[in-house]
């Protein structure tokens, strides 16, 4: 397992602007003076003329993207996910979300594995708010290829898109072969005791949890869901009918995120036991990455116990 | 200047206008009357003589752009763009009706000829910065106008969006600003002063000039300059809150009250002999 590739989502997004910036030059990247953090700066390097710097001022930034998106042209805008759900909530919901522009919001830095800047910048509250704007696409992509696939999927998409990504190095699950969809959740292991459907980072670690489930006798379906809205029913659905007991996982408060997605569609079409892995509705703090993911029980050992909790409840 | 008849007739749409913003407010039995009087001539002025625009054609990709960002006035905006045949005069009455494309503040999607969604103040103006950069980057050559109003650029986005313009030499951007000294709490200056507002965007970068928004020979003479300076251009427009009919004349309480049917007729009865007597 040493040889695991990891790269972290931001670095995908930067990458694949370069890519995009590479086949088409119909489109603007905006920053907040966070370039070579949100690694726009990558893009920036590639194709300085086309993207603009607004400065710290995310609000302006943001509106500014809707503006360009009103003439009929692309743009991205970028910021930290703290900032630009919410500190621009109502930015994005009034200029890009009401109007329907399509403007791409790549919003990095997004849960507690921002690490050592604490929770003032460890935004768990964004795949929410962003999730309450009629007509928003919110995407929290696993790894490197879904990050990269899900932003070229943002392009070709005639709305506005809110695509969650990473500070912390993950693991590369998926190969170049590995097929996007926006709204589609993959299965990624079958399995009959209980359905774990996990989003973001916590795809790793609900693959690790398949293994550790089991080597217990425990048949768990895995399900990857980069797409927080519009969220999958029918995948939610078939996991509720055919194992009873779903566990969802996500770096995001417990309220409103993936959890609150999943159960609104269990009650309403296949009532179900959902136990949720997720930010206990607490701040996080300072602190390497992988210790906040520890303590938080953010890994594949609380889906494990969520998992065997879950299924003591069928 | 302009030439008499040109004036004349600028004069005739504006009042015209005007009654378009009364029998709109009257009918949705609420709206923002004051607001959109004082900037009434600014309007007329930009979208019949000023703008390149065709209301045949009201998503044409070189025509100017034009951001409410005070988009309370939506009622002057309407009865503009009404008159400028982008849609029946007859619809202003259906204003924030249940069943109507007019609504309470500006929408994009459902109105021809509004560029931009308004009506959460200090947005707009930054839309219209990023229409303006847009224009610069893909090499348009269209200009963008943006009203913003006096109590609006309290709003710390408004400051955020001249910083960048100024910054990005927008020159191809005019923002004008309804200077009629009046917000919902009371006068500007003893609610929290902007003033002075033409020191604070030559600070920020831009030319200025200050005019009487309710001339349209002071506005004719601002708008001869759009697009002659290196640098985004600010006009400061002093107007009269309410202007046009006699009763609502620099009062607050017409910030976003709707006459009652009393005074609706002797509104309109105030515009009709004005209109006749040009």
């Amino acid at each position: 397992m040493a040889d695991i590739k990891k790269i972290a989502t931001r670095d995908s997004f930067g990458n694949g602007l370069v890519e995009l910036g590479n086949e088409r030059d119909d489109f603007i990247v905006l920053d907040a003076d966070l370039a070579a953090a949100t690694k726009t700066g990558i893009f920036k390097k590639a194709f300085p003329e086309r993207h603009y710097d607004c400065g710290i001022a995310e609000q302006n930034m943001v509106s500014i993207a809707a503006g360009i998106a009103a003439t009929g042209k692309r743009v991205v805008c970028s910021t930290f996910a703290m900032f630009a759900a919410g500190r621009a909530y109502e930015q994005v919901r009034n200029s890009i979300g009401y109007p329907h522009l399509p403007v791409i919001i790549g919003a990095t830095h997004a849960g507690i594995s921002v690490g050592e800047d604490g929770a003032t910048h460890q935004c768990c509250e964004d795949l929410a708010l962003m999730r309450t704007i009629p007509g928003m696409t919110v995407i929290n992509p696993a790894d490197d290829t879904e990050a990269k696939a899900a932003l070229r999927a943002a392009f070709d998409h005639d709305g506005p898109v809110y695509i969650r990504f990473g500070r912390l190095a993950v693991p590369v699950i998926f190969d170049e072969d590995y097929k996007f969809e926006i709204g589609k959740g993959v299965e990624l292991r079958d399995g009959s005791d209980v359905t774990v459907i996990a989003t973001g980072l916590m795809v790793a670690e609900a693959l690790e949890a398949y293994e550790l489930l089991k080597a217990e006798g425990i048949s768990a379906r895995i399900i990857n869901m980069p797409t927080i809205k519009p969220i999958d029913k029918d995948i939610i659905v078939k996991a509720a009918k055919e194992t009873g007991a779903i566990v969802t996982a996500e770096e995001h408060t417990v309220i409103g995120g993936l959890y609150g997605a999943v159960s609104e569609v269990v009650v309403a079409e296949a009532p179900a036991i959902v136990v949720p892995v997720a930010v206990n509705d607490v701040y996080g703090h300072s602190g390497p990455a992988p210790v906040l993911l520890d303590e938080f029980g953010l890994r594949a050992k609380d889906i494990v116990a969520a998992a065997k909790a879950a299924i003591a409840k069928k | 200047m302009m030439k008499i008849d040109e004036k004349l007739a600028l004069q005739k749409t504006a009042t015209k206008v005007r009654m378009g913003v009364i029998e709109g407010v009257f009918n949705a039995k609420s709206g923002h009357p004051g607001g959109s009087l004082s900037s009434a001539d600014i309007l007329t002025y930009l979208y019949f003589k000023q703008m390149n625009i065709d209301p045949e054609n009201p998503k044409a990709a070189n025509r100017d752009r034009l951001v409410l960002s005070k988009g309370h006035a939506a009622p002057v905006l309407y009865s503009v763009l009404a008159n400028r045949g982008y849609f029946d005069v007859e619809m202003l009455k259906t204003l924030r009706h249940v069943d109507s494309i007019l609504q309470g503040h500006p929408d994009m999607k459902k109105i021809p000829g509004v560029d931009m969604s308004s009506g959460s103040l200090g947005q707009g103006i930054s839309a219209a910065v990023g229409m303006a950069l847009s224009a610069k980057h893909f090499g348009d050559d269209y200009k963008v106008y943006t009203i913003l109003g006096d109590g609006e650029i309290e709003e710390g986005q408004v400051w955020e969006a001249a910083m960048f313009a100024s910054h990005k030499k927008l020159n191809n951007l005019t923002v004008i600003v309804d200077n009629n000294n009046l917000q919902i709490d009371g006068s500007i200056d003893e609610v929290n002063s902007p003033y002075p507002i033409d020191e604070k965007f030559k600070a920020f970068g831009f030319e200025v000039a200050v005019i009487n928004g309710n001339d349209l020979d002071e506005i004719d003479a601002a708008m001869q300059k759009v697009g002659t300076y290196e640098k985004p251009y600010a006009i400061i427009a002093n107007t009269v809150k309410g202007k046009g009919v006699s009763f609502m004349e620099n009062q607050v309480g017409w910030h976003g009250s709707a006459p009652n049917e009393e005074q609706y007729k002797a509104a309109m009865a105030e515009l009709e002999s004005a209109l006749a007597a040009l």
